[in-house]
């Protein structure tokens, strides 16, 4: 069973004074210390209560970073919280936490406290590790948990003390024998490495703290504070980065950086990220790359990324440049830097785009080619527009739309093509279009993804595709209804014969042109917005549903007559596939206004260049940091399974016997130390011949002598 | 060879560590030894000069484990026979699963999985059975239902190892890479731990609690395999292929385990506190294990568990420094990490300097648990990061 007093609280309670002079070796220290200022600071500090409480303080802000995703874009954060709390939160750090001044002083204090523990407690420690307790009394080795008593009448002193050295020494202990006139305390030991796990646990979470700390952004925060270095918030090519937002080989210890690179392209700078911003970080060789391949398994997940680099670096390898590859999980070393595989992207592919028009009556589309991160003026139904070509995927690995609740299955969509248009306010609309359709439900569609805001998830429109695997049928269809020369003409042929008045006639072919137009303008919900407008709202009902109607015969009037064009043969009746496209088909115009796109951009082919995303990191502090990764193992297995045992043994002759007292702690693992003394006091009694045992109950309430004669030091 | 109780007594030296091994101890090193050459000579292909490092030191651990615990070797021997057995049944044709009698019923890595859940489930029952029907019958039971779900589930384990290369070469891996795969490691780490305890300190009372824990896990593990179809196996994202996912992953499972175990034990010592103050002579004050054991086996785990949590966080740095860029880049799961580490530090400075004891203890023990359960889980449901590998 655990010692009920705990061995160390001692010096919590008074570390001061001790009114014992039995073990005052290592408890006493001088009392005037405790008035001056350097003590006190020393004391608060050094002390326990900070200490705990520092290491749930620093668990506590570690959680802040983790709510609030770190090193966004500013303006995402911008639109999250909006400009007063943005502004707070800034301020604050909260988008950096681990590199705000307030995290990092935190750290700074417990690294502060655990030195000055440290270095207040290894003096004792060592000492403690050395000494022999030999000044002892009677009383205060009686208040042990751990001890025992015996008269033995028969034996005289010296060959005890010797039955109790052999004892020690069968053991493993080491120990001193102090004289002490009419007594003798034989002090022992064992186990004293057990203070090493203190000293390598402490000494280990300082330099893990400091090297982390110096791998951290302290230069670069430093460097700002003293003007040396800015920030560049603007996005600009590297070599029109001015000098002070660059730091050159060597300026910094530590650094992170990127740097995306197309194959073929090399660079000798990474851009090390800050906040808003970013700096230039030169490096003293160039990396280029030479090709970047992605290996995908069957399932179509991506099995291996890796980067062929070239490193060219005249002073070190002169005119032959290093060849080497780069895998994830497998960096490059060189000269102290590591270069990682941590991103890929598009290099630059080439494009060919088909636009066909969706907002006016013309069919024939406009073929365009274009690389991306280009840019390319197109004119919109109201005014100039910018077409950002953003990125090219080959694969798109999306789980199975139609998979059942609960079941994971992915399906590779095939290639892709991600653009913005922008129009002269600046105001941006983000597409995704995928190259092939895509069968849903069984059925095939071309699937186009909008979104107003980054951000926000896409909203997809699905056009259908027709037999020959094109949207063009869908778009004659669209362009159709937006060509009001051939609807009126459309719409005076195709009345239905009835024997209503022309005037009649007349009116009802008007309805239905400006129910299409509507449609076409707005989808449903302008048509929906037209019958609120017009009609009383007790017929509203009634009404709405009535227009729905019109639209929907005349729209399948002129879908039929689209067929027609095509010629397919539609004199007997629509067939199923045609239905269902139809369908489709008003699903999509319907969604076309809010989709916002003067064209439709299809990705007709392409020539794929890759971009492989680097690390390179340089990294001043790891061999602290390891080192005390090191002492951290080794030291906590030391202070958990070992103990640092003592024995005292103290004999006096009384009355012409030999009074024999044993008693021992041990610092951990009591419940094994309990055993230990148990069967020493067993071997004792078996080789001491008869004797008459003392009996002194463990003192229930703990003594002052027990807690000031244990042992002393462990924090 | 061994000395009696007797004779130690008389002869004062202790006897030599080698002195105390006996013909048993030999017999288990050198089968441990020649099953792992034997591994390494049928696999060896397969293996890189670090992943040979790692079997040689498991091979050690495994040697040192037996012989410092002795139920541990029945236990790997009956886990090996059983997935040497798959192994055979299986030879190269993973459809057998579907045929073969012994892989489809009990061998087949889900099979071996659904016969874990329900044993451990039923020995939940039985010890808390055991515990308030005072049998020392059905506690037997209880134990030896737990040891039969824990062969089964790490007999599964061995074999989903051995399925993922049937299912491709390319695809082949060891079963700790995702969320599912994990939970069942959580189980059997925790079982054994508490195995060990009830053994060392010769009691059942301990087990319903523990137990308690394990059902929990099976309960999620159930309904993210039936809900969820998470028990398929996947191939390994780039990110994952190194050969410190094998020493990451375990030892952070020793130390979630532990942890585990230590927060249950402070809800029997809080159960058993508060019974004693408010029914001293109730049923639950009589049955409950008693406080100090209590004390004393949690302190045991949290020592443990803070020992292996250390060694994992740190594998991690060093993995990290591989593959990320850096040995600490405060993503969201290592800043968890951090908190679980430090949390338990406060833990064990307040026991072992100011010597704290009692209900606080065990409280902060259960509380622990949910910031560790934070860490294990709600990092990787709530927080994104670049350790986003084992997402719901």
């Amino acid at each position: 069973m655990p010692e009920p007093i705990p061995t160390d609280r001692v010096e919590q309670a008074s570390p001061h004074a001790s009114p014992n002079p039995a073990v005052n070796e290592t408890v006493t220290r001088q009392p005037n210390c405790r008035r001056t200022p350097s003590w006190a600071l020393l004391e608060f500090f050094g002390s326990m209560n900070l200490a705990i409480t520092l290491l749930v303080v620093v668990a506590v802000a570690s959680a802040i970073g983790t709510v609030l995703q770190q090193n966004q874009p500013y303006p995402d954060y911008l639109l999250k919280f909006g400009p007063f709390w943005f502004e707070v939160f800034r301020r604050l750090g909260l988008y950096d936490v681990y590199g705000a001044g307030w995290f990092v002083a935190i750290l700074a204090f417990l690294i502060l406290s655990t030195s000055v523990c440290l270095y207040r407690q290894a003096p004792g420690m060592l000492r403690e590790m050395v000494r022999f307790r030999t000044n002892v009394q009677v009383r205060s080795l009686r208040g042990f948990h751990q001890h025992a008593e015996w008269r033995l009448p028969d034996r005289d002193l010296d060959a005890v003390l010797g039955t109790v050295s052999e004892l020690l020494r069968a053991r493993g202990y080491r120990w001193r024998v102090h004289d002490g006139g009419d007594h003798r305390v034989v002090a022992a030991m064992k186990g004293r490495y057990n203070r090493f796990g203190y000293l390598f646990t402490h000494a280990a979470v300082v330099m893990i703290g400091i090297g982390g700390l110096l791998d951290g952004n302290l230069w670069l925060k430093l460097k700002e504070w003293r003007g040396e270095v800015v920030l560049e918030t603007r996005d600009l090519a590297a070599r029109d980065i001015p000098a002070v937002s660059r730091l050159a080989p060597g300026a910094v210890p530590a650094f992170r950086g990127n740097v995306m690179l197309p194959e073929g392209a090399a660079a000798n700078f990474v851009f090390v990220r800050a906040r808003d911003g970013f700096v230039l970080q030169d490096l003293p060789f160039a990396i280029e790359l030479k090709d970047f391949q992605v290996a995908y398994y069957d399932t179509g997940q991506p099995k291996s990324f890796v980067s062929q680099v070239v490193i060219h670096d005249r002073e070190h390898l002169g005119e032959q440049p290093m060849e080497a590859t780069i895998r994830v999980n497998h960096p490059l070393s060189y000269r102290g830097y590591s270069i990682y595989q941590s991103d890929f992207g598009d290099g630059g592919s080439k494009l060919d785009l088909r636009a066909w028009p969706l907002t006016v009556a013309r069919l024939e589309p406009t073929e365009v080619k274009g690389t991306v991160d280009s840019s390319l003026k197109v004119s919109g139904p109201t005014g100039p527009l910018t077409l950002e070509l953003d990125d090219f995927r080959l694969f798109n690995l999306l789980p199975e739309p139609d998979a059942q609740s609960g079941e994971r299955k992915f399906r590779n969509f095939g290639p892709s093509v991600g653009f913005k248009l922008r129009d002269a306010a600046g105001e941006a609309r983000e597409y995704f279009n995928y190259m092939a359709p895509v069968q849903l439900e069984g059925r095939w569609f071309f699937i186009s993804g909008m979104r107003a805001r980054p951000g926000e998830p896409f909203t997809y429109l699905h056009i259908p595709a027709d037999p020959s695997n094109s949207p063009e049928r869908f778009l004659r269809f669209n362009a159709r209804l937006r060509d009001s020369i051939w609807l009126r003409d459309f719409l005076a042929r195709s009345a239905p014969a009835s024997d209503e008045s022309p005037e009649f006639r007349r009116d009802f072919e008007r309805v239905r042109l400006s129910l299409v137009e509507l449609f076409a303008q707005g989808g449903s919900a302008a048509v929906a917005e037209r019958a609120r407008a017009v009609v009383p709202a007790e017929r509203l009902q009634e009404a709405s549903a009535l227009y729905l109607n019109i639209l929907r015969d005349t729209l399948a009037q002129i879908f039929i007559e689209v067929l027609r064009t095509e010629g397919v043969e539609v004199e007997q009746a629509v067939g199923e596939r045609e239905e269902a496209f139809f369908n489709d088909a008003v699903s999509a115009l319907s969604a076309l206004p809010a989709h916002a796109s003067p064209f439709y951009l299809q990705l007709t082919g392409f020539q794929q260049v890759e971009a492989s995303g680097l690390q390179v990191t340089h990294s001043g502090g790891v061999g602290v940091v390891y080192t005390g990764f090191s002492l951290l193992i080794i030291g906590v297995f030391i202070m958990f399974y070992t103990s640092h045992r003592r024995l005292w043994a103290w004999l006096a002759v009384e009355d012409g016997a030999t009074r024999l007292l044993l008693a021992g702690t041990g610092n951990r693992r009591q419940a094994e130390f309990a055993r230990e003394f148990a069967s020493l006091r067993t071997m004792l009694e078996r080789r001491l011949g008869p004797f008459e045992e003392e009996q002194s109950a463990p003192p229930t309430i703990p003594s002052p002598d027990t807690r000031l004669a244990a042992d002393v030091g462990t924090r | 060879m061994a000395v009696t109780r007797e004779a130690m007594l008389d002869q004062w030296e202790q006897p030599s560590f080698w002195r105390r091994l006996t013909v048993w101890d030999g017999l288990w090193v050198l089968l441990a030894t020649t099953g792992s050459i034997l591994l390494w000579w049928l696999y060896q292909s397969y293996m890189n000069g670090y992943e040979v490092a790692i079997q040689v030191g498991c091979t050690l651990a495994l040697v040192a484990w037996g012989v410092y615990w002795k139920p541990a070797r029945s236990f790997v021997l009956a886990v090996a026979a059983l997935a040497v057995l798959a192994l055979w049944r299986y030879g190269a044709d993973y459809a057998l699963r579907h045929s073969d009698f012994w892989l489809k019923y009990f061998l087949e890595s889900q099979a071996a999985f659904m016969w874990m859940s329900a044993l451990y489930v039923l020995a939940t029952v039985a010890y808390f059975a055991a515990l308030l029907g005072r049998s020392d019958f059905v506690g037997k039971t209880a134990t030896a239902l737990t040891w039969t779900a824990t062969v089964m589930g790490s007999t599964g384990l061995l074999v989903r190892w051995r399925e993922s290369y049937l299912l491709g070469v390319d695809i082949g891996h060891i079963p700790v890479s995702n969320l599912y795969e994990v939970f069942i490691l959580f189980a059997l780490v925790t079982a054994l731990l508490y195995l060990f305890h009830e053994n060392r300190s010769r009691t059942r009372a301990m087990g319903g609690f523990a137990l308690l824990a394990i059902s929990g896990t099976v309960a999620f593990l159930l309904w993210y395999t039936f809900d969820r179809e998470a028990h398929h196996i996947q191939p390994l994202i780039p990110a994952l292929q190194s050969y410190w996912m094998k020493i990451h992953v375990p030892a952070n499972f020793i130390g979630y385990g532990a942890f585990a175990l230590a927060a249950m034990l402070g809800v029997a010592y809080l159960l058993r506190s508060g019974a004693e103050a408010r029914w001293p002579d109730g049923l639950l004050a009589r049955v409950l294990p008693p406080l100090e054991l209590l004390d004393e086996v949690m302190y045991r785990a949290i020592a443990l568990g803070f020992a292996a949590f250390t060694i994992a966080t740190i594998l991690g740095a060093l993995w990290a420094a591989e593959a990320w860029g850096g040995y600490w880049s405060w993503d969201p799961k290592e800043t968890w990490a951090l908190i679980v580490w430090l949390n338990y530090a406060a833990w064990l400075h307040l026991r072992l300097t100011k010597g704290w004891r009692g209900a606080a203890m065990a409280w902060w023990a259960v509380i622990g648990l949910l910031v560790t359960l934070f860490a294990f889980l709600g990092v990787n449901m709530f927080l994104s990061g670049l350790h986003s590998y084992g997402s719901l």
